[in-house]
């Protein structure tokens, strides 16, 4: 039988799979069938043209919502692998109703891991998110802006946790992946790649005082920070820079 | 000379360090905007944590003394009244500009504040329950705030501070009464448990629709919690657990929280001099865990145990079962809940997944591992159609397999 190729963007959205995806099951393609591909930086200029669809012949059947649930969120991984999974479960889910609930199937075991880390990813950026202020002179609203890497594609999912919390103020989230920005009176997420931008914020000198004073040296557990505030993060994180001095600090006290 | 901003800032934070909670969960769901109304904050049922510390927590509230100024002399505190640490204090309005100013750059979930007594209790209790009001109704402030509570101010001042916070604490500082008398001899343990009875009656009161349908007015929707100092007076980890029990049932606490005490800096000579007993915490927090997810009694987990302390060595649900053998193996394809609750590496989420997985198959070993259950813990204490555990279960070097290898106690 004939294989088909597809060749997606790294950051396609969810409906761009859906379309190739709708189009293979009205076709009858099984998972085996299909290779998924994001062609890398360099291969883009000479050889990338946009997959045609395949002519949508018959509905593929209905899905049910937990389904598509577990899709949207797997498709926001960043491994290329999440295309060819979310087919094969796709696929496997018209036929095999228990499948989202057989928690030790390979297939599954790999899509919940895979969600876990985007919740993962989602959770820590609502928590390691830092804005600086930047509110050009005259203006009546007060502007921030910050900079941060997510993991995966996650700024629609995290979008409207920081429009519902911080709607006096404008904003913007800046990041590899696209950035969210908030004006007042819409949330508005894209995919542009953004690059760092530097500003300087007084408040931060404040914040570190804090995180100086409030850290007990009586108890240094460091494992147990490294372990829920993984390293990677450290350097988008203003107060970490003063933990090697902090440690020191509490080893020359003695108790 | 009039110390900077910064200045007190650092004294007033240091000196709300040894308040263990930073916890910003629990409370109701609300976003910034009230209406038409713009506003600040917001609240998830689930709390964030901002950042971590060195020593291993998490910072998810701006956790801070009102002034460290203190009336009072109790022994364990860095800011009672004999001791030599610096003083400082905070304004009104200057609390509410730094939570405001933290907030926005997203540092902090919101405010912890707590307070040394100063003047009177009532005095004090008023001047920080302006804060909460002062962010709330001026301010337009929808993040979290947590009071802790002055036990002996007055009913009307409580209830006003329901109002506004989150969630309200007392601390009951010590397990015991006869430890409160020795280490704070002008805090009075009945005083603090009648504040406590009266808050939890103001929550019960505050979820309860008049039969008119009109909603009672709102009071600290993300309950109470407390916190009792451990290793500093002679109480046995049974006689804190069973504390816990009662603070729990009688006061429906969301939380008690454990703090190993911690030496102080100019402590008093009352006090042990020794590094915290940090371990000794964890184990309480395990045992905590146990009563709250695991369906144990507190009273089960230190029953065995002859000098009523938690085994160092091992995780109290081990050392529970290592003492109850005749309960295991446990049927991994037939046991209810409760019990596989019990087996030793199964969690709360590991079990749900296995119940799940069993409607569907017969589970094996593998499928444990599938599942990420760790087949070194709980193969002695389960069955499935692939494994029995003839001899283990009744080595009586079991614990030996888990126990951490013993270390030569050094010299100095």
């Amino acid at each position: 039988m004939k294989e088909y190729r597809v060749s997606l963007p790294a950051d396609a959205s969810f409906a761009l799979w859906r379309d190739h995806a709708r189009a293979f099951l009205g076709a009858g393609v099984p998972p085996s069938l299909v290779i998924w591909e994001c062609p890398s930086g360099q291969d883009d200029l000479f050889s990338m043209s946009e997959t045609p669809l395949l002519p949508v012949r018959a509905s593929g059947g209905r899905v049910t919502r937990d389904c598509l649930h577990l899709l949207e969120t797997v498709l926001c991984h960043e491994s290329v692998e999440r295309f060819d999974l979310a087919y094969r479960i796709l696929w496997r889910s018209r036929t095999e109703r228990a499948l989202l609930r057989t928690v030790t199937d390979p297939d599954m075991i790999l899509a919940r891991r895979m969600c876990h880390q985007i919740r993962h990813d989602v959770h820590k950026m609502k928590a390691f998110v830092r804005f600086r202020e930047r509110t050009p002179e005259g203006s009546n609203t007060r502007h921030f802006v910050a900079w941060f890497e997510p993991e995966h594609h996650v700024l629609e999912r995290v979008a409207s946790f920081f429009a519902r919390r911080f709607t006096d103020m404008n904003w913007i989230i800046l990041t590899p992946r696209g950035s969210i920005g908030w004006d007042g009176e819409t949330c508005v997420v894209t995919r542009e790649i953004c690059s760092r931008e530097i500003v300087e914020d007084e408040t931060e000198a404040l914040w570190k005082t804090y995180y100086r004073s409030i850290f007990n040296p009586a108890r240094v557990k460091v494992k147990a920070m490294r372990s829920e505030m993984s390293p990677k993060y450290w350097k988008n994180l203003p107060e970490t820079e003063l933990i090697p001095e902090m440690l020191a600090e509490a080893a020359r006290k003695v108790w | 000379m009039k110390r900077t901003f910064s200045e007190r800032l650092a004294i007033l934070s240091d000196a709300a360090k040894y308040d263990a909670s930073c916890a910003s969960s629990g409370s109701d769901r609300r976003g910034a905007a009230k209406g038409k109304e713009k506003g600040l904050g917001s609240t998830e049922r689930s709390g964030i944590c901002h950042t971590w510390t060195p020593d291993g927590r998490c910072v998810s509230l701006l956790k801070i003394l009102m002034t460290n100024f203190c009336i009072y002399d109790c022994a364990y505190c860095i800011n009672r009244v004999s001791s030599g640490v610096e003083r400082a204090r905070f304004s009104v309005e200057e609390i509410v500009w730094l939570t405001l100013e933290f907030y926005r750059r997203n540092y902090i979930e919101g405010l912890f504040l707590s307070s040394g007594i100063i003047r009177s209790s009532d005095y004090t209790m008023e001047e920080m329950v302006r804060i909460a009001k002062v962010l709330r109704l001026d301010k337009g402030f929808r993040g979290y705030i947590h009071l802790k509570a002055i036990p002996d101010a007055s009913p009307e001042l409580l209830a006003e501070a329901g109002l506004y916070a989150d969630r309200l604490s007392i601390n009951v500082e010590m397990p015991t009464e006869r430890g409160l008398n020795q280490y704070a001899p002008e805090k009075d343990a009945a005083g603090i448990r009648s504040a406590m009875g009266h808050m939890r009656q103001r929550m019960d009161a505050a979820k309860e629709k008049a039969p008119s349908g009109k909603r009672p007015a709102r009071f600290a929707p993300g309950g109470q919690s407390t916190q009792m100092i451990v290793g500093a007076d002679a109480a046995t980890d049974q006689d804190i657990l069973s504390s816990s029990s009662a603070l729990y049932s009688d006061y429906r606490l969301r939380r008690v929280y454990y703090s190993a005490f911690s030496p102080i800096p100019h402590a008093s000579e009352a006090l042990p001099a020794q590094r915290p007993p940090l371990l000794r915490e964890h184990r309480l927090y395990q045992a905590d865990w146990l009563f709250r997810f695991y369906g144990f009694q507190f009273q089960e987990i230190t029953e065995s145990r002859p000098d009523g302390m938690l085994d160092l060595d091992v995780d109290p649900k081990l050392s529970w079962a290592l003492d109850n053998r005749h309960v295991f193996p446990v049927e991994v394809n037939r046991a209810p809940r409760e019990l596989l609750l019990r087996v030793p590496g199964l969690g709360p989420r590991s079990v749900t997944a296995l119940l799940s997985a069993r409607r569907h198959k017969l589970i094996r070993l593998d499928d444990l591992e599938r599942l990420r259950v760790s087949l070194r813990k709980v193969r002695p204490f389960i069955t499935t159609p692939d494994w029995k555990p003839v001899k283990l279960l009744d080595r009586l070097d079991l614990k030996a397999l888990f126990a951490p290898p013993p270390k030569q106690l050094s010299l100095l």
